[in-house]
């Protein structure tokens, strides 16, 4: 196991290291920053100011080697717009976007995984082609679209929920989140149950698929014969087995769900990561924007190699074979 | 016909599957009896209905099959019509099943112990303690060295041979009085086959159980079955005791499988192998279903044979009985 979490650490920083580098190029690539941060009136010799003060007169090379030494150091530069370091400017809004993601995340799984077995139990039921159904239109309506949708319904036309912001918020673990609160609570809900719903459907996709390969298996029948309940048969036996696939996914699938909660953030003006880095690449905030790609590939990275540590956890058969490399 | 002392009298079993393309009469009137300490063999080609007829008496025929007929007595009780609760109770209580595949009965997530605890838990109100005390002691009767370290191992670290133990071990775990063993050593190399065959023979006869050992091979089951059923597309075509049928296999389909399999005799000659396929058993005609197959068919096969008892303690389906001796 050590071997193992020692390799695959080694794999990543490599990773890591490529991707600063794409990372830093790509949006070297796209506009000047100059432009937009400067009076359209300002001399040459302003102009030249500014650029020194960013370090934007040096080759990009030199502009890179610059970057890696001072985010080894934990640095990732200062924001053209707020002055501020990005790192901080990001951590700052990491809170509201990890809740917002943890919850879509625990609405996916609450729901999705006993749908998904009931599904598969019986294919056939009436009920369970009403679940695949609703995980089909899941799938394939805009997030956005249906984010507006849930607004205006349930916070303009039936008023029962608040459409934006977080509500009130209280400390918890030295940081400030939502959930704690009724206000909170309300206002998480609907953003939540949007971001949640590719994955849900994901989520049933999955739990079926597994059910219904796993329910036919020797085993499921030999646990029947040993006279188990209904209960443990599928609880233990089939939903250990199903649990394989769903984790692996669902875990790979936390990134993609921080990514895509910059739709959702924006529908619902959740003052997250999301929000923030839409509004620096309009305004070319070089550092935040580095910053956070930068935040992005070190997460799915970690959460690569926690999935992974799960996944071994969770299938024996596995750690055999970490045993053995 | 079914005798009040037997642990086990199918009569007049049906188990159809009605599928889309039409039912399909996996089992179709079979009869037998099984006794106490008694292991009977269920003989046949593969597709003739033998698995079925296990998972009809256990009750764990998948759909769209199910028991349309006959009845199943357990120590008197009919097991056709019962009810799920009182049912899940015998299995793997009273009557037990091991499986073909060792490789796939065991359900890989699962340490053993926890595979086996659970089976005693769900019949006896005992601590997990005592569950696991049976458990080590299952495992020793069949054979696996240093039980108490390997119930916490998980299935793939078992080899296949040791795995149909652990699933022998689980059989036996409440002591049932009816083993269902299908197949149990086919997927096994010829050795492990031999010593799981001895094995499971003398714990079924220490524990007193009835037995059904359902095989493809004859030459298998004739070593340890007292009597032996041939099955053939879902009916019992010839029945009898075990040496019997082998010196006096009478109907021409016991009489193909006893040819096909290797002796003394046919040494170095030429094995005898039964033409043609096994029917499918979807929209069978009437008639005997061996007739496309039989030398001695004619045109009194059309008609569906009844069972008649040529010889003392044989029971066969076939209107010209073979009774010289076997070829
Ligand atoms: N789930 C099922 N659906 C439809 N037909 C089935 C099903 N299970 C078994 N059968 C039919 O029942 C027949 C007997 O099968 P089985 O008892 O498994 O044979 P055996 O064990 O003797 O090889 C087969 O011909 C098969 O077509
Ligand atoms: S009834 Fe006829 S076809 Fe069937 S086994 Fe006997 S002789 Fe052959
Ligand atoms: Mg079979």
């Amino acid at each position: 196991m050590t071997v193992f979490i020692i390799r695959r650490l080694m794999q990543s920083s490599v990773v890591v290291a490529v991707m600063s580098l794409l990372v830093f190029v790509g949006v070297n690539i796209v506009g000047d920053p100059v432009d937009m941060l400067i009076n359209p009136e300002a001399d040459q010799a302003e102009i030249e100011r500014v650029m020194r003060d960013l370090g934007l007169d040096r080759p990009v090379h030199e502009q890179y080697g610059y970057f890696v030494v001072n985010a080894l150091q934990g640095d990732l530069g200062k924001s053209f717009i707020f002055g501020e370091p990005a790192l901080q400017l990001i951590v700052q809004r990491m809170p509201a976007t990890f809740e917002l993601a943890i919850a879509a995340l625990l609405i996916a799984v609450v729901l999705g995984i006993p749908l998904g077995v009931i599904a598969g139990l019986r294919p056939e039921a009436p009920s369970s082609k009403a679940i695949m159904a609703g995980s089909i239109l899941g799938f394939s309506l805009p997030s956005f679209w249906v984010g507006i949708m849930m607004i205006m319904l349930f916070a303009v036309m039936l008023g029962w929920l608040p459409s934006t912001g977080r509500g009130d918020t209280v400390p918890f673990l030295g940081m400030q989140v939502s959930f704690l609160t009724w206000d909170g609570l309300q206002h998480l809900l609907l953003p939540a149950i949007n971001l949640s719903l590719f994955k849900l459907s994901l989520v049933i996709r999955l739990a079926r698929a597994g059910t219904r390969e796993v329910v036919h298996q020797d085993y499921i029948k030999f646990a029947r014969a040993k006279g188990l309940s209904e209960s443990r048969v599928v609880l233990v036996h089939l939903l250990k087995n199903i649990m394989i696939p769903v984790v692996t996914v669902l875990g790979l699938e936390f990134g993609g769900l921080v990514a895509f909660s910059v739709v959702t953030e924006t529908v619902f003006a959740w003052p997250g990561m999301g929000k923030l880095i839409i509004d620096s690449l309009h305004e070319l905030d070089r550092p935040v924007v580095v910053a956070y790609l930068m935040i992005v590939v070190l997460m799915f990275v970690i959460i690569n190699l926690l999935v992974d540590i799960v996944y071994s956890v969770l299938d024996p058969r596995v750690r055999l074979q970490d045993a053995r490399a | 016909m079914a005798a009040a002392n037997a642990t086990l009298a199918v009569d007049g079993l049906k188990t159809h599957f009605f599928t889309k393309a039409g039912v399909v009469k996996a089992v179709d009137g079979v009869s037998f009896e099984v006794g106490r300490g008694e292991i009977m063999g269920l003989v046949g080609e593969s597709g003739s209905g033998k698995s079925v007829t296990g998972f009809s008496i256990i009750g764990l025929v998948d759909p769209p099959g199910r028991v349309v007929e006959g009845r199943i007595l357990h120590n008197g009780e009919d097991l056709v019509g019962l009810g799920a609760e009182r049912m899940r109770g015998l299995r793997g209580n009273r009557i037990a099943m091991i499986f073909q595949d060792p490789m796939m009965t065991l359900n890989p997530v699962l340490r053993i112990e926890t595979q086996m605890v659970e089976a005693v838990l769900a019949h006896n109100a005992v601590s997990k303690e005592e569950a696991r005390g049976m458990a080590r002691d299952a495992l020793g009767q069949v054979g696996i060295p240093s039980p108490d370290e390997r119930l916490r191992a998980y299935p793939h670290q078992f080899s296949g041979g040791m795995r149909q133990r652990v699933a022998i071990a689980i059989a036996l775990l409440n002591r049932p009085d009816l083993i269902i063993a299908d197949e149990p050593t086919t997927a096994l190399d010829v050795t492990i086959q031999g010593q799981i065959l001895y094995e499971a023979q003398k714990l079924c006869r220490e524990a007193g159980a009835a037995m059904i050992w359902i095989t493809h091979d004859l030459a298998v089951v004739a070593g340890i079955a007292d009597r032996i059923s041939v099955m053939y597309a879902g009916r019992i075509v010839e029945q009898g005791e075990t040496g019997d049928i082998v010196d006096r296999p009478a109907h021409p389909y016991t009489r193909g499988l006893i040819g096909s399999v290797p002796s003394r005799n046919t040494r170095g000659g030429r094995l005898f192998q039964i033409p043609g396929m096994t029917p499918s058993l979807l929209n069978l005609a009437p008639g005997c279903a061996f007739r496309e197959r039989c030398p001695a068919a004619d045109g009194a096969c059309l008609v569906e044979p009844e069972t008649s008892h040529p010889l003392p303690g044989r029971e066969l389906r076939c209107h010209h009985p073979q009774l010289e001796a076997a070829p």
